[in-house]
């Protein structure tokens, strides 16, 4: 499922109003929004939307979107080369004789317990996220309390080429 | 240096517009900007209630090609412009819309006369500004006109708050309007003319469906040389009425639901649609599933969020209709017209076997395509028509010969009841030497008339057809065609109100025609009287339909031609 998502990264003249007009937008225009998050970039007076849609009619979404005036740039991100973060915070139920058993599962996700309680343990997850959705997937039998994510962020890596030429010179 | 009030600064920016007149109605939050609209040097239109303000800028606009400007106060007042901004988007009308907002220490406070402008017009504009610092308002002003008027146009709102209406600033010019994600494109590229010519040297069923964008662009001559070089049939869609001379041999009219069945046919026949500033609307289309099935699409538009949204398109042409228009007439160049023929003579056959008709008997009521038939053999030559919607509509556009463009306004995508009476007044403010005719129904006129008193008071001499069939008459035709002949709630009733002393009580003259022998009198009568608006009722039959028909979403191959197919 997590595959058919496509990921656009939207970058938007920091005007009041923006978010509201791309959500709007979306909404309006009948577009499912699976995440969307917003921030500053390295440009001042712009900030860079990672929306991700999971729609047949995507080239529209595009289209419509470079209709909103604030909206500067699309890029619609290739899996192969983007790199993707999404950030989590998960409290699942930990009663004292099974915390070794989760604590051994969030090793391998490289998840940090930042809170512990008699009864409950909370990570921070950083990663891509479909390695969230599986250490997710894993906690549930144990008791999921409590979750949040943060949208997911995108950015396209350097092309390798450039990249060389640019340690060479 | 001399500082002047941000209300100052709004009217001196609308002013270097080259703003002729403004439509409005005053408020609270909107009152500093209407003491200097006493010394501005544009006429303001005092309008009865906003939407009638944003009507005549609409009308204004689609008569003169210029952006149209409206103004309101907050909250209510702007509430009221939502309808014709809403209608201004779907027919790409440019407009500016000015409103006052409470004063900004007020904003989010459930103010009196609060509401968020900005947040209710947003999927009703193209683009829509909150003004904080009376700084700006220059600026913003530019921008608001710039955005209004190019691209594809649409209207835009400019909300400022009381208390930067009434700070004090110095003023400076607006500088160079930079808007990095607002750059139109409007030259197409030469690569897709060449494929387009390509494409339709290649065709044997080749139509031109063409719509408002030839009228937005101005490229009716450039459309009339490419029909003439090629000898394709030309299909006007409601917003294209009079892109093409309706008198010119190629022209076969309008399409669609209660289109020519030989133009709605011919698009069904096609091998290529060349379509050009149109937007494969529902009205035209039938079921989208079922439209054109053996047509290649050559789509051209200046907005891209047009071409694939409803069919795709094997040809896409991004830019302005005209310079697309005239590439593509270079492109031709001196090469012959594909021989049509054999495509010629289907249409000819459609066009002498189902050709518009109605009959009209000496003793019967009067049949509403009569009185507009009659209409456009005594109008003026050059009259502009601006319609409701409903019946009467597709009457006007059906039995109309349009023989230019901008003489022909209305409300097609939005369908507001209530556009004729304010549209028609915006088109005559802009277009004084003009005759202009409101062709209204009673329901449409029932919702807008208060503002034939601004009419009466300004000096605009408006004709009002009104066509009184004492009914919802569309609503009528559907509830008798597909809901069993219950006539729920389209009932208007005959005894009220008397049209003439309405009329007369508005400052109007009034009219009225009961019989078929009154109809040339009433016509000749209302084309006469010119130093006052005048209302010419015609007591039109209330069982006509209109024809022919094709039921909502049903596919463009079944079509009822008249009563005898249903």
């Amino acid at each position: 499922m997590e595959q058919r998502h496509q990921v656009l990264s939207v970058l938007v003249e920091n005007k009041p109003g923006v978010l509201a007009r791309v959500a709007s937008l979306l909404a309006r225009r009948g577009f499912n929004i699976h995440s969307l998050a917003v921030g500053p970039t390295a440009e001042p007076g712009m900030s860079k939307m990672t929306v991700v849609v999971n729609t047949p009619e995507l080239e529209q979404v595009k289209k419509q979107l470079h209709k909103l005036i604030n909206v500067v740039k699309i890029t619609e991100m290739d899996p192969a080369t983007t790199l993707e973060r999404e950030l989590m915070l998960v409290r699942v139920k930990a009663e004292p004789g099974r915390r070794a058993e989760i604590m051994a599962l969030a090793n391998i996700f490289h998840a940090t317990a930042v809170d512990v309680s008699a009864h409950s343990i909370t990570f921070q997850v950083l990663g891509v996220p479909s390695k969230i959705n599986d250490f997710v997937d894993l906690l549930r039998p144990f008791g999921l309390q409590e979750m949040v994510k943060s949208g997911r962020i995108a950015m396209a890596r350097e092309p390798k080429g450039r990249k060389l030429k640019a340690v060479a010179g | 240096m001399a500082t002047i009030t941000g209300a100052q600064a709004l009217i001196k920016a609308i002013e270097q517009q080259g703003t002729e007149v403004a439509f409005g109605v005053p408020g609270g939050a909107i009152l500093p900007a209407y003491d200097p609209i006493l010394d501005a040097d544009f006429r303001h239109i005092l309008a009865r209630h906003e939407q009638g303000a944003g009507h005549m800028a609409e009308g204004y606009a689609w008569a003169t090609g210029r952006v149209g400007v409206a103004i309101a106060t907050s909250g209510p007042g702007a509430t009221n412009l939502v309808t014709p901004l809403a209608d201004a988007l779907m027919d790409s009308v440019p407009i500016v819309a000015v409103t006052g907002q409470v004063p900004t220490q007020a904003v989010g406070n459930d103010a009196f006369q609060e509401a968020y402008t900005t947040g209710i017009t947003m999927p009703a504009t193209k683009h829509n500004f909150f003004v904080t610092d009376a700084n700006d308002i220059a600026q913003t002003v530019a921008e608001a006109f710039h955005l209004a008027g190019t691209g594809r146009p649409g209207p835009v709102l400019v909300d400022v708050p009381k208390d930067v209406l009434n700070a004090q600033i110095t003023w400076r010019d607006p500088g160079d309007i930079s808007m990095p994600g607002y750059k139109p494109t409007t030259e197409p590229h030469p690569r897709r003319i060449k494929e387009a010519i390509r494409m339709i040297e290649g065709a044997e069923r080749p139509v031109l469906y063409v719509g408002g964008g030839i009228i937005k662009a101005e490229a009716s001559a450039a459309l009339t040389a490419f029909a003439d070089l090629t000898g394709i049939p030309v299909i006007t869609t409601l917003m294209g009425r009079g892109a093409i001379p309706d008198g010119h041999p190629n022209a076969i009219g309008m399409p669609g639901m209660h289109g020519l069945y030989a133009a709605t046919t011919a698009m069904q026949q096609s091998d290529l649609l060349v379509a050009i500033g149109v937007r494969f609307d529902d009205r035209v289309t039938g079921d989208p599933e079922a439209f054109a099935p053996f047509a290649k699409v050559i789509h051209a538009d200046i907005d891209p969020a047009e071409i694939g949204k409803v069919r795709a398109a094997e040809v896409p042409v991004v830019g302005d209709a005209r310079r697309i228009l005239e590439k593509m007439c270079e492109a031709w160049g001196e090469s012959p017209a594909p021989d049509l023929d054999k495509w010629w003579n289907s249409i000819r056959g459609w066009q002498e076997k189902h050709p518009l008709r109605f009959q009209q008997e000496t003793d019967g009521p009067i049949k509403p395509q009569y009185v507009v038939t009659r209409l456009a053999e005594l109008a003026d030559e050059e009259a502009v028509v601006v319609s409701g919607v409903g019946q009467h509509q597709m009457w006007a556009s059906q039995f109309w010969p349009f023989q230019a463009p901008r003489r022909w306004i209305n409300s097609g995508g939005l369908g507001t009841m209530g556009f004729a009476v304010p549209a028609a007044i915006g088109a005559k403010a802009g277009r004084p030497d003009a005759q202009v005719i409101a062709v209204d129904g009673d329901g449409c006129f029932q919702m807008t008339f208060q503002e034939l008193l601004t009419a009466s008071a300004e000096n605009i001499p408006i004709k009002v057809a009104l066509f009184n069939n004492a009914a919802h008459g569309m609503v009528r035709q559907w509830q008798r065609l597909f809901y069993n002949g219950r006539f729920s709630a389209s009932d208007l009733g005959d005894r009220y109100p008397d049209y003439v002393k309405l009329a007369e009580s508005l400052g109007c003259a009034g009219l009225r025609a009961d019989r078929p022998e009154d109809v040339e009198g009433t016509i000749n009568r209302m084309l006469e009287i010119d130093d006052r608006p005048v209302v010419a009722e015609f007591a039109v039959d209330r069982d006509e339909m209109v024809f022919p028909m094709v039921p909502a979403g049903g596919p463009n191959d079944v079509i009822i031609t008249g009563p005898e197919d249903l």
